[in-house]
């Protein structure tokens, strides 16, 4: 039984169209990550499953219900983190829990709820004072106040410091293995790939691939790789001198490996280079390797592109 | 359907918000009384220059009445302030804490021509020492006119007294602080609130909870309702015991305290959803407020100004308002109390059905 059900999505703003016809479905008890840069139309997405906005083409079902039409309804059963949460400034989260409380009509105890998030030692800070990794946290603690079915969380980390950012990780994990349903989207590999047992990754609006991180890597990955640290130059002359598939992203000099052969080979063009290198190792495909072979650069901190030629790209378009 | 426990909620974070930031208190509690006692001293000052009295020449243009009305206003003891024509100027002189007034009257200057008896009348409060002095300087004038031709003409004052209730500025400023006090709290803060919500995405988040449109503006209506009451209790103490204002309180004074509030959030909120942006939202909501601020009756009566600001201030929500308060409060005049009600019911009513439906919760 599915808890989202989404086939041929479609909205466009004017003449970009955020999200072209995509289809997806995610499980009860799973989280499905939308991978991808600002722009790819995940947050309009995330939002049309939320019943925030209407859709212009497709058929979407979440807990069996339209959104657009059913979202008071629905808002019951579902927790939302909306990107970039915010609350009053004045506001202590524990205040924060008791008002979502009593607006849904539910008993709770509000650091029981800040427990679970890990927010307990800032239960009575104004919000306006809370770090950024605590703020997402009491969204976290608000969309766990009516106990949902499904969670939504909207780039839950951006932002975050790699500390809070891992913290948050935590949580979410801890909310899985609870039983919850959660949708989440994000731009980073990493997140993707460490809470989601399947990925879709998302890019001008079109979905390039779905499935659990291994069946990507399975499917689009081309097998081990040898990599060492170097410069661009030393990317162009194993790629000259070999003819093997060679690319640099900031500083990881990365050969494609056909077979254990080219390993010796790929490693004697290093040596014969004269360049500096370091840190040699051997590895496969990861969802990065698979992401920038699929989008074609890869994810900068912002969210945004960085194609191998080093230049940051645009996002498209807004993707609020 | 409305739950009202919801709406307390929302009430309860909102007070919280409210009292803790500190500024809304200000200026909706004590900026009023710093207003009250500013311009309560201003004009509470002793009689050191020259007696005010109001003149209404029904006679203009007439080169007698003319005279007449430049010896009055040129010399020491007195000074002339023009009433319109179309005014009662008995009923002005009550509305103006006036103590003193003349009244030339029509063909003043024909009937002094062809002799005939010509009745000048004298407003004066028999309480005011000022008013012998009145009678005594518009007399010299009659002598100086009844003695100039030949025969003598024969123009003569009659004396009619201004009610003994005097009413003194502090009188009508203090509803009209109470009605710059119901405008302004609102609006400027929910124009400010709704527009600033809608660009950080705060309604958005709300509309994910059961929290409908109607019970959160119901919940800031409450509030800017107990403010306003608050604020009235607080004004009309103080005036009362810095300013010996004296006001008349009826239970009439309630429903005004609360189609007020009503109807400034509604138009606030109206302001902030229609407008793009927090800054234009501002911009909008200053152009509304400050006109309204000073042209409503809220400083100084409205019948004060020239014709042309009367009949816009005609035009202005917070005039009925302040014009309601003022029935009230100091002439205890029910009924027309009663139709400044009525008016400002329809237009709160409309305000706050427009506000729900301008008011988006989401996006398209």
């Amino acid at each position: 039984m599915s808890a989202i059900e989404v086939s041929s999505l479609e909205k466009s703003y004017g003449q970009l169209k955020a999200v072209d016809g995509i289809s997806f479905s995610v499980r009860k008890g799973e989280v499905f990550s939308l991978l991808g840069p600002n722009g790819a139309g995940k947050t309009t997405t995330i939002e049309i499953l939320e019943g925030l906005r209407q859709r212009d083409g497709g058929q979407v079902s979440v807990l069996a219900a339209d959104p657009w039409k059913k979202g008071y309804q629905l808002h019951r059963k579902l927790g939302i983190i909306p990107q970039g949460f915010t609350f009053f400034p004045k506001a202590t989260p524990r205040e924060a829990v008791t008002y979502y409380s009593t607006l849904f009509g539910v008993k709770n105890d509000p650091d029981a709820i800040l427990r679970k998030v890990i927010l307990e030692d800032a239960s009575s800070v104004y919000f306006e004072n809370l770090s950024g990794g605590q703020k997402q946290k009491l969204g976290l603690a608000l969309a766990l106040v009516n106990n949902p079915e499904l969670l939504f969380l909207d780039e839950p980390t951006t932002g975050l410091d790699p500390q809070a950012r891992r913290n948050m990780w935590d949580v979410i994990r801890g909310l899985e293995k609870e039983g919850h349903t959660i949708m989440l989207t994000t731009h980073y590999l990493e997140e993707a790939e460490v809470l989601s047992d399947r990925v879709a990754i998302m890019n001008h609006g079109r979905i390039i691939t779905d499935g659990t991180p291994a069946e990507i890597i399975e499917k689009h990955g081309s097998g081990e790789r040898l990599d060492v640290r170097g410069d661009e130059k030393l990317a162009d002359y194993v790629r000259e001198k070999t003819g093997f598939d060679v690319t640099n992203d900031a500083g990881n000099v990365s050969v494609r490996l056909r077979d254990k052969r080219d390993a010796v080979i790929a490693l004697a063009s290093i040596d014969q280079s004269g360049l500096p290198w370091k840190d040699l190792r051997t590895r496969h495909d990861s969802l990065e390797d698979i992401f920038v072979k699929l989008v074609g650069g890869s994810l900068e901190e912002g969210g945004t592109i960085k194609r191998s030629s080093d230049k940051i790209v645009p996002s498209p378009g807004d993707n609020n | 359907m409305a739950s009202p426990r919801r709406v307390l909620a929302d009430l309860k974070v909102f007070i919280r918000g409210y009292t803790r930031s500190k500024i809304g208190l200000f200026f909706s509690l004590v900026f009023p009384i710093i207003l009250i006692l500013l311009f309560g001293a201003i004009f509470s000052g002793g009689n050191g220059g020259p007696i005010n009295v109001y003149v209404q020449n029904q006679d203009p243009g007439g080169a007698i009445s003319e005279r007449f009305v430049q010896a009055l206003n040129n010399n020491s003891t007195t000074t002339v302030t023009l009433v319109n024509q179309g005014q009662n100027l008995s009923q002005y002189l009550l509305s103006h804490s006036a103590n003193q007034g003349v009244l030339i009257p029509l063909n003043f200057t024909q009937d002094y021509g062809l002799n005939k008896t010509i009745y000048v009348v004298i407003y004066s409060n028999p309480a005011d020492t000022s008013s012998p002095i009145v009678s005594q300087v518009v007399g010299g004038i009659i002598t100086g006119l009844n003695t100039e031709g030949s025969p003598h003409r024969s123009i003569e004052i009659q004396q009619l007294s201004i009610k003994s209730q005097s009413y003194k500025y502090i009188d009508f400023l203090i509803p009209g602080l109470v009605g710059f006090s119901v405008l302004t709290s609102p609006m400027f803060s929910l124009v400010n609130i709704s527009s600033e919500y809608k660009k950080t995405k705060l309604f958005k988040q709300l509309s994910l909870t059961p929290l409908t449109k109607t019970e959160w503006l119901t919940s800031k209506v409450i509030w800017y309702v107990v403010l306003g009451v608050i604020s009235f209790f607080l004004m009309t103490q103080v005036g009362a015991a810095l300013f010996g204002a004296h006001l008349d309180y009826a239970l009439m004074i309630i429903p005004f305290l609360v189609i007020g509030p009503l109807f400034f959030v509604s138009l606030g909120m109206l302001v902030g959803m229609v407008s793009k942006s927090v800054e234009s939202a501002a911009v909008v909501g200053n152009l509304i407020t400050f006109p309204m601020m000073f042209l409503s009756g809220t400083f100084f009566p409205v019948s004060l100004m020239p014709m042309y600001l009367q009949n816009i201030a005609h035009g202005l929500p917070l005039f009925y308002l302040i014009d309601g308060l003022n029935q009230v409060m100091i002439y205890s005049n029910f009924s027309q109390a009663l139709v400044d009600l009525e008016l400002m019911v329809v237009l709160s009513a409309v305000a706050f059905v427009l506000a729900v439906a301008f008011f988006k919760w989401r996006e398209d």
